[in-house]
């Protein structure tokens, strides 16, 4: 990976130095600002709704600036759709995933890449296919397998893996294990062989090298990728949609899908809760925006 | 591809010229201690059980269950049906030609409007312009939303009575408004352009890293030799992001198979928007619970998905194989 970051840190450098030709760009300008307004109208109009109280949309309409502006939607939407019970589902659910599936790859990328032996080409062409399938191909059966995966009353209510979070976070960090491990081990491959061998010769065993020289090493790419898979396991709809039938179960992105339910025909609470569930992507936004620029086009300029 | 393949090649058989890669590899295996042994099969085996027993074992089940018929209650209830769910799929199931269809619009819509969309949003953002920044940051951002929650958002902006677009086109309030997602003659169109929104942020994104990529002393050369920008950036630059081009054929294509949160969020994937995702799952989730068609439908996508899987995964590993 550090090859690619030079690799196209220079030529940046260069056309800096070669773009000296003064150029005037209206009409680029004008195309991305009129994109960029289409761009930002649903989001900007999903807000919109969201400040204004029914009351004023009653009397005024939606399209109209008339009436009050508040954050009573985001109040009453808060409390009346449950969403800090939704919010914690989605920590529980997510949290472990995230580390799991960090830590697991990280093991897989490290036994492929740094160690020679028959099978590890094999291997990673098995996890990177695995990554690529649609999820609805395996849909049926693992809930089959949960349903009929029998456990005691105490362990789960349902008397089996449905609507428990283990099995929503076992198959999350199954899926998403494939993308890391493909992505972690071409990060291996590019820090030098010396680093083990040298290691090697110091009596330092397998998990000494994993652990104490390759770990630190890969910070960087742990970073990108623990943010990109926050937001993935975050932003996923369809593993709780099939495993998790009780509805306070239910992580936010699954969850708000019932809200279109419950806040019936009130568009503004509907818009209160969609904005709502935004905000944790947002805070990354913000704060984690390059990590997560950096995770995606990690896994796809190995490609 | 070049930087790929280089850094695809195992460490080892970077080794040293001189000393044939086989005696080093047969000497690392020797260095290993029984302790390392251990921790490697541990290191290995933990993460490629899990990823049999939830990914590749389920898919080998979907494959056997499509051939029987079951109910999905008792396990010894599953009986033999041969390819009669295939048969039924294909001449008896009404909404399965149409979701053919309309993931084949959907890739096509993808593959012609939102990719091409994304790439000329990154080229017109590589160059020099004043808030490339700016403009880079609004267009990615519903990359990072999911796309349930796109399905909301734009049904807010899509409603019939309502949404924002009714008002914008005045007909709102009038018998001519649309229900824009209701509406199942118009409803995979507004789906489309809902998805594409998400997509083109994606594509331009992985774009701009690939532009940054290619040499400019490419372009430089084709500017001396008389090229002007169009035939620079076609005839020399796109061919030189050919690794990501690949990344980007083989997302459009897994994404248009994958397309199901935003159908799923509308209407569960009826009325003018099945797709064959959701048909799997509506066929799990139903009452009647046809596990063997769910099955079957599920293994028309696999079979539909490997085509880009094994594309993929050939231009990848290929060149490793042979090595």
């Amino acid at each position: 990976m550090s090859t690619t970051a030079t690799r196209a840190g220079l030529p940046a450098a260069e056309a800096h130095r070669s773009g000296s030709k003064p150029k005037r760009h209206y009409g680029t300008h004008i195309f991305l600002s009129a994109m960029a307004v289409m761009w930002l109208v649903p989001l900007g109009w999903a807000l919109f709704t969201a400040l204004r109280p029914i009351a004023s949309t009653n009397e005024h309409g939606y399209f109209s600036f008339a009436g009050d502006f508040n954050f009573d939607n985001f109040v009453q939407a808060w409390t009346q759709g449950g969403f800090a019970k939704y919010f914690w589902n989605s920590v529980i659910i997510s949290v472990p995933a995230v580390l799991l599936v960090l830590f697991l790859a990280s093991m897989m990328a490290f036994a492929v890449s740094r160690v020679s032996w028959k099978f590890n080409v094999t291997l990673l062409i098995m996890f990177t296919a695995g990554n690529l399938l649609p999820p609805q191909v395996l849909a049926a059966p693992l809930f089959e397998m949960a349903k009929h995966f029998e456990v005691p009353y105490a362990f789960s209510d349902s008397g089996n893996m449905l609507n428990t979070y283990i099995v929503v976070i076992a198959v999350n960090t199954a899926f998403q294990m494939g993308f890391c491990t493909f992505v972690l081990s071409n990060y291996m491959k590019a820090l030098s062989a010396d680093l083990t061998e040298a290691a090697l010769v110091d009596g330092a065993g397998i998990w000494r090298q994993y652990r104490e020289i390759i770990m630190p090493l890969c910070r960087p790419a742990f970073a990108a990728l623990g943010t990109l898979e926050v937001i993935f396991i975050y932003n996923d709809y369809f593993w709780p949609l099939i495993f998790i039938q009780s509805g306070d179960r239910l992580p936010v992105t699954t969850a708000i899908n019932n809200l279109q339910g419950e806040f019936l025909n009130n568009y503004n609470l509907l818009a209160a809760g969609a904005v709502i569930t935004v905000i944790p992507t947002l805070i990354v936004y913000l704060l984690l925006q390059r990590q997560f620029v950096a995770g995606l086009t990690l896994g796809s300029s190995k490609g | 591809m070049s930087t790929t393949a280089r850094d695809l090649v195992p460490p080892e058989s970077r080794a040293p010229s001189g000393a044939p890669a086989k005696r080093v590899r047969s000497g690392k295996v020797r260095r290993l201690s029984r302790r390392d042994k251990i921790v490697l099969t541990l290191m290995v085996g933990i993460p490629t059980l899990i990823q049999l027993v939830f990914i590749w074992l389920p898919t080998l089940l979907s494959i056997g269950l499509s051939f029987t018929r079951w109910n999905g209650l008792a396990l010894t209830d599953i009986r033999p049906a041969g390819a009669a769910n295939y048969q039924y799929i294909s001449q008896d199931y009404p909404p399965f030609w149409p979701a053919m269809q309309h993931n084949v619009l959907w890739l096509g819509f993808l593959a012609l409007v939102a990719t091409p969309l994304g790439l000329l949003l990154a080229v017109l953002l590589d160059q020099k312009i004043r808030g490339s920044k700016i403009y880079q940051s609004i267009f990615f951002a519903p990359v990072m939303l999911s796309l349930a929650l796109i399905g909301i958002i734009w049904q807010l902006f899509y409603q019939r009575d309502n949404g924002l677009l009714n008002f914008v086109l005045g007909t709102s309030g009038t018998p001519q408004a649309v229900d824009w997602f209701g509406d199942s003659s118009v409803n995979i169109w507004a789906a489309l352009i809902a998805a594409t929104w998400r997509h083109a942020g994606y594509v331009m994104l992985l774009y701009l890293a690939g532009l940054k990529g290619v040499d400019p002393t490419l372009k430089e050369a084709a500017a001396i030799d008389g090229a002007n920008a169009g035939q620079t950036f076609f005839r020399v630059v796109f061919p030189a992001m050919r690794p990501i081009n690949i990344v980007i054929v083989v997302i459009t294509i897994i994404e248009s198979l994958r397309a199901f949160d935003v159908v799923y969020v509308i209407n569960r994937g009826t009325n003018g928007l099945e797709l064959i995702s959701a048909l799997v799952i509506q066929n799990l989730v139903g009452e009647g619970q046809v596990i063997g068609v769910g099955s079957a439908l599920a293994v028309v996508l696999l079979v539909i998905s490997l085509v880009p899987i094994v594309f993929y995964l050939s231009r990848t590993f290929g060149k490793e194989n042979k090595a």
